[in-house]
Order: structure tokens, then sequence, then C-alpha cells
């Protein structure tokens, strides 16, 4: 009795998933699944195995990511922005070139630093090694690493020394790429094309606000900055500028962005160097 | 010499505590409901946590992605969890003194069984604010009365540091293993006894560190949790409101613990708790009787003991110590009364003088829990606990009085762990032995049987 009522929702969800999948690639059956409980993965000395995953898996994300991987557990309905669709093999946060996939390292680190202003909770509080394999676990989803590797992390300058000038470049970057279409001039996430935006999946979605204090979804050193505007968040309308932008004018734009985030726990030179300069907030153009 | 009237005291409180209402955990549904999470991405089983759940508690029942504030829920979201336990149990005691026709008494086992069920725990808790959160806890026993179990609220991540969290109000103590959120419910088994142990003709009904307790914690920890310390001031009313024993009495508690990674293993922790503080022994009267908050004569007593958590994949030990030590004067039967019990200890009027060769009682006591998971739904429960007294109190008492063995062995299947509800079945079997508690001075030894639905939603 109790485990068939259990097995409903399963039932259920499998169903949805043929429906909803039925325009992605694959309709992937837990038979694949298990055809690819191999998949390893690796970062620095840690070595994970998706096959130790199963359990975990279940523990704890089972509820969001769906036991086929897809995005669509139980909780997924009352969530936005919702759980990733791992059998898709796109990933927001990434070292690696738009359009590739990421490092192993990239997704242990997303795993332990979740993802700010979405239900993905920071699972730091597990293991190195549980969560090294649940990356395994994560990339058995996706027949995409089956035909591809992951990409090449991006190059990064050292970072210099924030100057006054630095900053007004970066001021001139952020206006010449148009940054402030989406995120406003003021970095409010209330540019021109703020309200039209979609993901992938044709879902509403937000620009990130860099005045309320939260933090980017993909980490919040420099480093980390410098990685999303570079690299782009895949699936959403946030595009890399690595064609548009140079190496060294993105340092210059890392520092302004600094500037539109509020004092406490960031970095704070940027934003008294904007406040000597007195620092207006870029004009619109077309 | 003991006497039984103070035998049977130290009986009393012994089964009100063992006896009295199953432990009510603070397992919610209210929280998994507002975050989108499974029971298990918390709690090891329910309602014990892991070490997710246990940062989460930490954090001030945070995620701490920027969606905790109340504003982020649905505003028919109601953070409020119903549990309770229907269950039948068999209770079964092997000496009992029982009157005989002729007048004296003979001692008897009594056994009984029947259905039953625990007190309705109604657990409210979240977040009032970013950084600022609560728990409300009204219980009841179960005939219905309630009281409050827990009423604090917390204040998080002051200074924008996880090792700033001040909680002020009635409180568990930061126990790394929580009896509130233990995974046995028997009579004889639910509760840990060094959590609550008083040797046998002791007045103080303070110190014992499984209680909630009224007072103002606070406590730091790692961003990931790793490593965690606590320091509570506590006032020593044993979590009773209203000042109602001593005045100026108070009591301290601190824990700290660090866990570190063994691969494959999992996450082990080790850790150090005490709990240091004086407690009243002398009483204003009125017509002999004790009047309430009038306390004095602080005594003191402490507890202290190291916590172990450890890891072999699906197997987990947990193991907590404790050593004790009461006043001597404590031990000669001075203390705390209890305004409710009409059972009053002595009372230490001035000029009083103690017993001829009277020392302060001490003991030490140890329990091994093992759990094995074998998923996230079924786990086999077993714990082992052994009370030895050290010291008594007063020459001519067995040295072994009230010393305690007690074995517990439980198998919890909980085929339902959405974000929505949590159902267990619940099956347990535990036994007990207090040295020289029967009524012709031998050991007293009691079991208990218990199977039932544990349910929260
Ligand atoms: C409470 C729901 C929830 C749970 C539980 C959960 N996730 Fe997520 N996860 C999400 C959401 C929502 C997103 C997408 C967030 C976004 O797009 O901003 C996500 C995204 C991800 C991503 C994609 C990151 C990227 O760069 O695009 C990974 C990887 C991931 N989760 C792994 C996990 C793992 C591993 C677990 C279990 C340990 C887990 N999640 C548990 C909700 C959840
Ligand atoms: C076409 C609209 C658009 C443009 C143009 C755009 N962004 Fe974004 N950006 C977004 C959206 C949408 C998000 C939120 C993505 C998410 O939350 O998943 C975002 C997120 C971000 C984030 C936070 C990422 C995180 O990890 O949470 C940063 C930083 C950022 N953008 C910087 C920039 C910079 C710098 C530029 C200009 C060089 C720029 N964006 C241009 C739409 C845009």
């Amino acid at each position: 009795m109790l485990t068939k009522l259990l097995q409903r929702p399963l039932w259920v969800c499998g169903v949805a998933v043929l429906t909803l999948t039925a325009n992605s690639s694959a309709q992937l059956t837990t038979y694949d699944l298990q055809e690819r409980l191999a998949t390893e993965s690796h970062a620095g000395k840690l070595h994970g195995h998706a096959k130790d995953s199963a359990m975990n898996y279940r523990r704890y994300c089972v509820g969001c990511h769906g036991e086929l991987g897809d995005g669509n557990g139980e909780n997924a309905q009352w969530l936005d922005p919702k759980p990733r669709d791992f059998q898709l093999g796109i990933f927001k946060c990434r070292s690696t070139p738009t359009g590739t996939l990421p490092t192993d390292q990239d997704l242990y680190d997303t795993i332990g630093r979740g993802l700010d202003r979405s239900n993905m909770p920071v699972w730091n509080a597990l293991s190195a090694q549980d969560k090294i394999d649940l990356v395994a676990w994560v990339k058995h989803f996706s027949p995409r690493w089956e035909r591809e590797k992951a990409g090449t992390p991006i190059l990064i300058p050292p970072e210099p020394e924030v100057t006054p000038e630095r900053v007004k470049a970066g001021q001139e970057v952020f206006g010449r790429v148009q940054c402030w279409k989406c995120h406003g001039v003021q970095g409010m996430a209330n540019g021109p094309s703020a309200s039209t935006l979609t993901d992938d999946l044709n879902r509403p979605i937000l620009a990130y606000n860099f005045t309320d204090g939260s933090r980017p979804k993909c980490g919040n050193t420099d480093q980390d900055i410098y990685r999303i505007f570079m690299t782009g968040l895949d699936g959403t309308p946030m595009p890399s500028f690595s064609d548009n932008i140079k190496p060294e004018e993105a340092w210059d734009l890392v520092f302004y962005l600094r500037t539109l985030q509020p004092m406490n726990g960031f970095n704070t030179k940027e934003r008294q160097i904007a406040k000597q300069l007195g620092l207006k907030p870029v004009r619109p153009t077309q | 010499m003991t006497s039984p009237r103070r035998h049977f005291a130290g009986l009393l409180v012994l089964a009100f505590f063992l006896v009295g209402t199953l432990p009510q955990a603070n397992a919610l549904p209210a929280f998994a409901r507002k975050y989108g999470l499974r029971c298990s991405a918390c709690h090891e089983a329910w309602p014990m946590l892991n070490y997710f759940g246990q940062k989460f508690k930490d954090n001030g029942y945070q995620l701490m992605n920027d969606r905790d504030a109340p504003i982020w829920q649905n505003p028919s979201y109601w953070p409020v969890t119903f549990r309770i336990t229907p269950f039948w149990h068999r209770e079964s005691t092997d000496k009992v003194a029982v009157d005989t026709p002729t007048g004296g008494t003979i001692n008897r086992q009594i056994s009984s069984s029947g259905f039953d069920h625990g007190g309705l725990d109604i657990l409210s808790g979240g977040t009032l604010e970013k950084n600022i959160s609560f728990l409300l806890v009204p219980s009841s026993d179960e005939n219905g009365a309630f009281h409050m179990e827990s009423a604090n609220v917390r204040l998080d991540n002051l200074f924008r540091s996880p090792w700033f969290n001040l909680k002020f109000g009635k409180f568990e103590l930061d126990n790394i293993v929580s009896e509130k959120r233990g995974l046995t419910l028997s009579a004889n088994g639910g509760a840990y006894q060094i959590y609550h142990f008083i040797p046998a003709g002791d007045g103080n009904i303070f110190g014992q560190i499984g209680d909630n307790m009224l007072g103002l914690e606070w406590m730091g920890h790692s961003f990931n949790d790793r490593t965690r310390i606590s320091a509570a001031l506590l006032s020593t009313t044993d979590g009773s409101p209203d000042l109602s024993y001593g005045s100026n009495a108070y009591s301290a508690f601190f824990a700290a613990s660090q866990a570190f990674d063994v691969g494959k293993l999992g996450t082990d922790r080790v850790g150090f708790y005490a709990m240091v503080g004086e407690a009243p022994t002398t009483y204003l009267t009125q017509g002999g009787v004790p009047i309430a908050s009038s306390g004095i004569g602080n005594k003191s007593f402490h507890r202290e003991g190291f916590v172990g958590l450890f890891y072999f994949g699906k197997l987990d030990f947990q193991v907590v110590t404790q050593h004790g030590w009461d006043s001597e004067w404590f031990g000669a039967g001075y203390g705390a009364f209890d305004p409710g019990s009409g059972d009053l200890p002595l009372n230490n009027t001035p000029g009083t003088t103690l017993p001829t060769g009277a020392r302060a009682p001490t003991w030490n006591g140890a329990f091994v829990e093992t759990h094995y998971v074998h998923n996230p739904q079924l786990i086999f429960i077993q714990r082992s606990e052994w009370v030895r007294m050290s010291q008594q109190a007063l020459p001519g008492t067995p040295s072994d009085l009230g010393s305690i063995d007690n074995y517990v062995f439980g198998v919890r299947w909980m085929p339902i762990m959405t974000s929505r509800a949590g159902f267990a079945w619940h099956n347990e079997f535990s036994w007990i032995r207090l040295a020289g508690f029967a009524p012709n001075g031998t050991d007293l030894t009691s079991n208990s049987l218990m199977s039932g639905f544990d349910f929260d939603f």
C-alpha cells in the first residue's frame, strides 16, 4: 500500500518527463542511466564515481532535480528559477567558453557554493568526497559528456592594481558593450530590455541586480566576476563578451562593477574611487 | 543511611523523566515546504539531523540563498508543523511492592500493555526577517496539558559573520547529540540517562543538560559548520518560568566541536561540553513551607564530557561521556524544591550542618548509539548506556546505588518522507536496570516494547 503510494508521484513524474522533454534530443530512461553509472569525475586530488552517489542524490537532490535528472522533482513546480535539467548538459557557472561543457572543478565549486537567489542550497556541509561523487552523478545524466570533452578554461591575466583610470575605463566598457540594456545604468536590473528577458526554455528571467546586496550565482571574487561576463551564463540571456572585451579591459570592467555593489563585505576600494571621481551613471546610447 | 523516602523521591524524579512525554523533536516539514527540500536533506533519519541540517539550524533556519526572509514566501505559507505518535506498548517492571492480605508487602512484577499516544507537538519556526529567526514549540502531554517546550528568538550572522549568533528565550542546550532529535521513543529508551542523571537522594534538580533551559546563548560556526562553538548563560530554573526557584542562581553551558572529512567513510566530529552552575539550597519558609523565589544558599555543580560522531559509510557511532559532580549539600538532599511536586527536599536553614562524612557525589557515564542507515528511509538503531556512581554523598550508602544500565534497540522505516510530511513506522525495545532501587534494596529492572506510527506534517 504505502510503497504504492510512494511510487505514484514517481510514475506521474515519469509521464511528465516524457511529455515535457519530448522536444529535447534525448528521452532518457533509467536503462540509459544504468549504462552510464561508470561516469567519473576529477578535481585536484579528488576522484569521484557516479555509482557511489546514488544514495546521496536521492537524499539531497532528487526532490528538485528529479529521478531522471530532468529538473522535474516533486518540488520543481513551486520553484522559480526552475531546477536545472541535467540531461541538457547546459550550465551557468563555467570557467570554460560559452557553448562548451564545464570542467568537473566548475561543477564541484557550484555544488559547494549553491546558487544565490534560487532554491539551490549551498552544499558545503557535504564532504569533499560526497561532492565530487555528485559531480560524476550530475554528469551521468547527459550524453554530452560521452561525445564532448569539457572546454578549456579561459585564461585570466593577473589582476592589476585598481586605479581611478581603470574604474573610468571600465565604465566606458559597460556603456559600449551595453551591459545596461539589461542591468540598467545603475546596475539595478532595470534596463530597457530587462522586462522582456527569457531563458533558453522560454521562462522569464531577471537580470542580476548589482545593488541589492545579493551575491552573483557563480561566485563573488574578482576572478569570478571576470569569468561570468567572459564566459556567459549558458542557457540564459547573459551572454559571453569574450569577443567584444579585451582581457585588460575586462579587469577595468570588473572594477567598475564593484562600484555598483553595496559596501558591506565587498571590496570597497572601487566605491571610494567612484565617490572621489563623482562617477555618474552611464548615458544610455542606441 | 539513605532514607527510603529519599529513595522514593529519586525514583519518582527518574520515573518522571523516563516515562514522561515522548521527546518532542524539531523536525519541520514547515521548513521543507518553505524551501522545497525533502526531509532527508536535513535529517539523517527524521528527526536526527545530518550535517546539512545542522548547518541549516546553525544559520538560524536559513539556507543563506537570499530567499530566507518570509517576504519570499507565498502569503498562504504558514510555518507550522504538527507531530504526534499513536502507538502500542508493553511496559514491565520486575519488583513493585504490593500489599498482601496480611498487611505486609511483597515484591511483584507488574506488566501491562495497550494502545496509547504521545503528546502533540506544535512546532513553529523560521525567519521573521533575514537573519532573525525563531522557534516556538507549544507541546502537550498525552492528556492535552500544554507547556512551552521552546520559545526563542535568534539574531543570526551579526556583523555579517557566522561567528556571531545570539539566541534568547527557552531553548535546547547546544548538544551535538540532541535528545530532542533522538531516534528512540520508548518509555525506558526515549531519553539519554546522563542528560538527566540525579544521584539517589540528591536534591539538585538542575544540571540536566537534556532539558530545555531559559537563557541567552552565543554560538559561532565556520562557514561550512565544521567548527562550532557556543556558550550559554542560563538561570538555573531548569527551564521553568516565573523564577519559581532561586533568586540570582545562574549556570553556564559550553560546547565546542570540530568536524573533519574521512574520505569515502564520511565526516566525523569530536567535541567537548561542560555545564557549571549553582543552585539554591535554602528557602525562606512560611508556616514551614518554602516560599517560591526565595532560594538562597547557592551551592555549585558541574558536568563535563566528550562527544564524538564517527562514520563508517552506512554505519555510524555516536559517543557521549559525562563526569558529574554535585556539592555535598545537594548530595545530602538539600536543594531546589519543585513547587508543584509536594515532595520537599531538605531545607538548608541557617545553622544547619551536614551529616558527618558527607561528600560531594560524583559519577561517570557514557553512551554509544549506533545507526545503520540502510537508506534515508530505513534505519536500525542501538544504544548502550551506563552510569556509574564513583562517590556516594553519605557514608554507608551502597557504592553502586543509583547506577544505571540501559539498552535500546529500534528500527524505523519512513515510507513517506517528502517536503510535505514525514511518516515513520517505529519499533523499539528498551531495558533498564537501576542499581539498588527495588523496594528491598536490590536492583530494579524495567523494559518497554513499542510499535507505533510517528508522523508529522
Ligand atoms: C531545493 C531545490 C534544489 C535541491 C534540493 C538541489 N538543487 Fe541544484 N538547483 C536548483 C535550482 C533551482 C537550480 C537552478 C538555479 C538557477 O538556475 O539559478 C539548480 C542548479 C543546479 C546545478 C547547475 C549549476 C549551473 O551552473 O548551471 C547543479 C550542478 C546542481 N543544481 C546540483 C545539485 C546537486 C548535486 C544537488 C544535491 C546535492 C542539488 N543540486 C540539489 C535547486 C535545487
Ligand atoms: C541581454 C541581457 C544582458 C546583457 C546585455 C548583460 N547581461 Fe548580465 N545578466 C543577464 C541576466 C538575465 C542575468 C541573470 C542570469 C541568472 O540569474 O541566471 C545576468 C547576470 C549577470 C551577472 C551575475 C551572474 C551570476 O553569477 O549571478 C553579472 C556579474 C553580469 N550579468 C554582468 C554583466 C556584464 C558585465 C554585462 C556587460 C558586459 C552584462 N552582464 C550584460 C542579462 C544580461
